[in-house]
């Protein structure tokens, strides 16, 4: 099975070997550093209400939005003090998990 | 009433129970690609052993107009019988009756058998295909998974516990072949999730097919759950002959020795590997060219491939061979890996297998995915198993032994009994490459052509430490082999540890790093 596969290369160590990969380690998630400007839905679900617009001033712990999910309302606050830049959802939209909600900047 | 009219009745009874859901259920069965419960057991056991109990028992829920329903043996077959002349217990749920739902009777009928497993030692196997709980029983049902998940733990180590899926295996029913020690899975029949596509639409919008989510695929390949996956049931039935051909009754056993044979020619073990380190080579050849008649029965092959485990037998008898694969990811140990690898070793411990180690590894997988999902617990493990294993444990390093993976690979330090290695075995803290950038880094650095002073200096490190011999000096290898000692050398180690004690500290049990 492997052997019709072409050869690809992982370096380990330095050392550059020849070998195949699996689907997992192909499919693999790349790790990329949270921007805290953005932020994504942490669960599928619906958006009940938006409570805020863009280059809007709003507090740490404001809430900006109701994400429903599982039966809850989940209530998607501010994380700190700052201006609404762009809203990426609109209201009553079902929305998948790690989907771009809201863009914000620190005040 | 005469005895022959009684005989007589007997007969119209059984034949009528015997039929299951009845005819259109069965042919439904059949719509769907399956094979009936009792097509299976009759399919899988030696022509004519089979031998029933528990025909005649009938469930006795009274709620949601369950009291007219009469279900044929409540849904499951159960009885005994054998496999090479070995005896075996068994049984298979008969989706054609309430489509093997499982109520309190055909729980106590699962668990009748598997007491009778246990206390007589002998292997379980068990056939699921089945809706799940039977809401009308309620908490009756959920009582009998439970009973039946008990039962699987208590048996574990001491009988070997075989799953089959043949059908639908969801919800709770999924621990049950989680429990046990093999899972086989056959393309299409096999459904296994613990939430179906249908609750995960309406609570997550996520949509996905059953095949997709929960299939034969998924389980040999991505999840791991599986450890046999075959594309027709008659095929899954003769690997779960072969298998129970390599193991023991019970751990009080060892495994029925076979007739000696020598490996077939045409392979000549010298021109298996490559001398460059870098270079991959199928490590199924290598492994082929030791085992008696070439032959190796691997065990998931398809989940986390970069290490191979399976059985062969070595002059008639049963060996676990755990190795490393250069052809998947140059062979790297990581989670997965780690987890197959482990549970393999426990099982040959347990089941008195003796373990042959074949090792060409460059390390660990490096990864962001790999360390947040816990590499180090899931690579702790293969150390636990091999450092708490009493069992022969043989070890021959071919190429490449360096770093946590040199230790981690039953090393003499986690008490291998025989460490050989081939002439070409390079055992050290890492690779030239990696430890030269390090050790002679201001060197490199300082150099007035670096890229040409980095090359002499992973020349000079290949020179001192590349090498088995230093190893050896300090008695960690036991013997530096060539290449065409390596299967009479295991022979001898494995006629030599045959009577081997060793005991570990008493204990109630250890805490490996599940």
């Amino acid at each position: 099975m492997e052997d019709q596969k072409e050869l690809k290369t992982l370096i380990i160590q330095g050392a550059v070997y020849k070998t195949t990969y699996t689907k997992k380690f192909e499919n693999r998630v790349n790790y990329e550093t949270p921007n805290e400007n953005l932020i994504y839905s942490f669960i599928p679900g619906t958006i009940v209400d938006i409570f805020v617009k863009p280059k809007q001033k709003v507090k740490e712990g404001e809430t900006l939005l109701l994400l429903e999910a599982m039966k809850m309302e989940n209530q998607v606050r501010m994380p700190f003090d700052g201006t609404i830049v762009k809203i990426y959802i609109k209201k009553d939209e079902i929305i998948p998990k790690r989907h771009l909600m809201l863009e914000i900047k620190p005040a | 009433m005469s005895l022959r009219s009684n005989v007589l009745d007997l007969r119209k009874r059984k034949s009528e129970v015997q039929k299951g859901g009845g005819d259109k259920a069965i042919e439904k069965q059949a719509a769907m690609g399956k094979l009936t419960a009792r097509e299976r057991i009759l399919a899988l056991l030696d022509k004519n052993s089979f031998h029933e109990y528990d025909l005649f028992v009938e469930h006795a829920a009274k709620d949601f107009g369950m009291e007219g329903k009469t279900l044929h043996g409540d849904g499951v077959i159960i009885g005994t019988g054998t496999i090479y002349n070995k005896p075996v217990c068994i049984f298979a749920q008969d989706f054609t009756v309430a489509g093997g739902s499982l109520g309190l009777m055909h729980a106590r009928k699962i668990t009748k058998i598997m007491d009778h497993a246990l206390k007589m030692r002998v292997p379980l196997i068990g056939i699921n295909d089945s809706g799940g709980a039977r809401i009308q029983e309620g908490v009756n049902s959920l009582a009998g998974y439970g009973e039946i998940f008990f039962r699987n733990t208590l048996a574990s180590g001491v009988i070997p516990q075989l799953s089959v899926i043949l059908g639908p295996c969801a919800g709770g029913a999924v621990y049950s072949p989680a429990l046990t020690d093999f899972v086989f899975v056959v393309e299409n029949i096999s459904k296994m999730f613990i939430t179906g596509p249908s609750v995960i639409k309406s609570v997550l919008g996520e949509e996905i097919s059953m095949e997709e989510l929960g299939g034969a695929k998924v389980h040999a390949e991505i999840t791991g759950n599986a450890h046999f996956y075959a594309e027709t049931e008659m095929e899954c039935f003769e690997q779960i002959k072969t298998l129970i051909s390599y193991i023991p009754r019970s751990n009080l056993k060892k495994a029925l020795a076979h007739k000696p044979k020598a490996p077939l020619k045409g392979t000549n073990i010298d021109d298996i590997v490559p001398a460059d380190p870098r270079i991959p080579y199928d490590m199924r050849e290598l492994i082929k060219s030791v085992t008696d008649g070439s032959e190796f029965f691997e065990i998931m092959e398809g989940f986390a491939p970069n290490i191979i485990i399976g059985f062969g037998r070595m002059d008639g008898e049963t060996v676990g061979f755990v190795a490393n694969q250069p052809m998947v990811l140059a062979g790297v140990l990581d989670c997965d890996s780690s987890d197959k690898a482990a549970r393999f070793i426990r099982y040959c411990d347990a089941f008195n297998i003796p373990i042959v180690t074949l090792e060409d590894l460059p390390g660990y997988l490096p990864g962001v995915d790999q360390e947040h999902a816990g590499v180090i617990r899931h690579g702790a493990k293969i150390l636990y198993a091999y450092s708490e294993a009493t069992v022969p444990k043989i070890t021959v390093i071919v190429r490449k032994a360096y770093g946590g993976g040199y230790i981690a690979m039953n090393s003499r330090h986690l008490r291998a009994d025989f460490v050989f290695a081939w002439p070409s075995a390079e055992i050290a803290v890492m690779g030239p490459e990696g430890a030269a950038n390090i050790v002679f880094r201001k060197e490199i650095s300082e150099a007035e052509n670096p890229e040409e002073m980095r090359q002499l200096k992973i020349q000079e490190y290949k020179e001192k430490f590349a090498n088995p011999y230093v190893a050896a000096a300090q008695g960690y290898i036991d013997e530096v082999i060539e290449p065409g000692e390596t299967r009479s050398r295991i022979l001898h180690a494995l006629q030599v540890s045959e009577n081997k004690t060793a005991s570990m500290p008493n204990k109630k049990h250890g805490i490996p790093p599940f």
